[in-house]
């Protein structure tokens, strides 16, 4: 039995406060947001053209691009070996389970300033490498003659940082595949290898898309880890909003920028949700 | 025998991987200066707690602390304010919207919310609460809410109804036996959600760094001068950062799965 009044006003009401500071603090930021973008002394598309014909919009657009393919992935795929791993349920698998967690309470800040300390001028590699005798100097990783290996210093703490996120993710995936099948599997002597491939992995797909699609949201935005090591030596679309905001205090510009995440993500969920819904009718079809 | 120690082995590996930077900062961030400038001494002799303090006390990080706490605050009193009733609308309630309703919460989860930081400045200047900690805390509340209400539907659709129903039939209002009966159920959940936003908050430093130039949270406060620090003050702050955070995950670690399975779905 459930409560229900019929034509209740309550419900309604209870839910009314959320949706109305939703719509203050989203939806009305959101047309703010149009409103500056395309709000230019001589065109409309004045601060757009303003960044494409400087190459900067480019520039930013292709690094954000870069670093989200490069991580995604593999964040997914040591996700994957992680979560199979953990979910042997060895002895201390709790134990580990909190301890691949940490990174998803550290902030991009944090995380940023941990790679830093390992890969400064005096940082702890510099340091072994220096006491090993196989370097007489520091190796620079950060400066803009040294963007390249800033770039892959990047990558680095991003895979630290956001993996366990897909982790978790996977493994409660994992741990909703129903072990009858797997018992099925054995008493067919199926190998390892076949049950991962055939059973765990096609029944895994919904939640590694989900992972993927909000790893994917997350790599767009990147931020303070680009912003922290590289500053504009590497220029990523929301350090470029950032810069054109506090530094140029031009608000037209940043929500240009704002207003290009906000465009290129939308394609990205809705590019997801056709391929998972094809997927879907591929299994019907099935 | 061989496949134990070849778990162990990699447990080790991955325990390495995963502890290694968080410990090194630390480290770093207790090295003495000469310590930390001599290339060939890797880990210190001694240890000062010099750079933490002048980072605290002399260089702001204390009062940014402090911002940072009380934005934190006000963002999840706010949330779980109106996300309560609005989530115990959803458990206990069927009406003709609600899916929709569910469904754009959900939608807010994935929008970016870096994005609304520029216009918010320039809306908050119009109505005179601009570069306060306030106007970053409204920020916050837009990923702070829509996770209170998930998550708080969540805990509440745990318990049964009919516990609610009982208390009603021996007088209670609704509100009271929400209140009295469900309440005291929910509440460990909610307040490792509680914590769970309160770290959103402390961590999120785009916005947070745009919208306030002199009130100053934590983290937007080491984006701003770290870049120009001296590299210990760069470690202080990192370690400073990461020390609650990390204590509070490990309060509600039992919850961890359920948590982050639905603040990210």
């Amino acid at each position: 039995m459930r409560m229900t009044y019929k034509k209740s006003a309550s419900p309604y009401l209870l839910i009314l406060p959320v949706i109305l500071i939703l719509v203050m603090l989203l939806g009305v930021p959101v047309i703010e947001t149009f409103r500056l973008a395309f709000s230019h002394p001589v065109s409309p598309f004045g601060n757009f053209n303003r960044i494409m014909a400087s190459g900067e919009l480019w520039q930013a657009l292709k690094y954000t691009v870069l670093i989200t393919a490069i991580i995604v992935p593999l964040q997914l795929i040591l996700a994957l070996a992680l979560a199979l791993f953990i979910n042997m349920r060895f002895k201390g698998y709790l134990f580990m389970l909190y301890v691949i967690s940490i990174p998803l309470a550290l902030s991009d800040v944090s995380a940023s300033l941990m790679s830093y300390s390992i890969f400064g001028p005096s940082g702890y590699l510099n340091k072994i490498l220096i006491n090993l005798g196989l370097i007489d100097s520091p190796i620079y990783f950060f400066g803009y003659v040294f963007q390249n290996r800033a770039f892959w210093v990047i990558v680095i703490t991003e895979v630290w940082r956001a993996t366990p996120l897909v982790f978790v993710i996977l493994l409660a995936g994992l741990q909703s595949v129903n072990k009858e099948y797997l018992e099925a599997a054995d008493v067919f002597g199926f190998s390892r290898w076949t049950k991962l491939r055939k059973i765990i992995l096609p029944l895994l797909k919904p939640a590694m898309l989900s992972a993927l699609l909000i790893r994917t949201l997350f790599a767009f935005q990147i931020f303070g880890v680009v912003w922290l090591l590289a500053g504009r030596d590497i220029p990523v679309l929301a350090g470029e909003a950032y810069f054109w905001q506090t530094m140029r205090h031009n608000p037209n510009v940043a929500a240009s920028y704002g207003l290009t995440i906000t465009l290129v993500l939308l394609v990205i969920s809705w590019a997801y949700l056709v391929l998972l819904r094809s997927r879907e009718t591929e299994g019907v079809a099935l | 025998m061989i496949k134990r120690i070849a778990v162990l082995l990699v447990a080790g590996l991955i325990a390495i991987w995963f502890l290694a930077p968080v410990v090194l900062i630390v480290i770093s961030a207790l090295t003495p200066s000469a310590e930390y400038y001599d290339p060939v001494r890797i880990f210190p002799r001694t240890i000062t707690l010099t750079h933490i303090t002048s980072l605290l006390v002399t260089l702001g990080g204390w009062r940014a602390t402090l911002n940072s706490i009380q934005v934190a605050g006000m963002s999840i009193g706010i949330s779980f304010l109106f996300g309560i009733p609005a989530a115990y609308a959803l458990t206990r309630f069927v009406f003709p919207g609600k899916n929709t309703f569910r469904l754009g919460i959900l939608m807010t989860r994935t929008f970016p919310v870096l994005v609304i930081a520029v216009p918010l400045v320039i809306i908050f200047l119009r109505i005179g609460i601009d570069d306060t900690l306030f106007g970053v805390a409204l920020a916050h509340t837009t990923m702070v809410l829509p996770f209170v209400v998930l998550i708080t539907s969540s805990i509440i659709g745990g318990i049964s109804v009919e516990y609610e129903e009982a208390g009603m039939i021996f007088g209670l209002s609704r509100f009271g036996s929400f209140m009295r009966i469900t309440m005291p159920l929910v509440l460990p959940g909610l307040a490792a959600s509680a914590i769970f936003a309160f770290i959103m908050s402390w961590n999120e430093v785009f916005v947070a760094a745009v919208l306030n130039l002199t009130n100053r949270t934590l983290p937007a406060h080491i984006l701003r001068t770290a870049m120009t620090a001296p590299d210990y003050f760069k470690f202080a702050a990192g370690t400073i950062m990461a020390v609650p955070a990390m204590i509070f995950i490990f309060f509600t670690r039992k919850y961890l799965m359920s948590l982050w399975g639905i603040s990210l779905k």
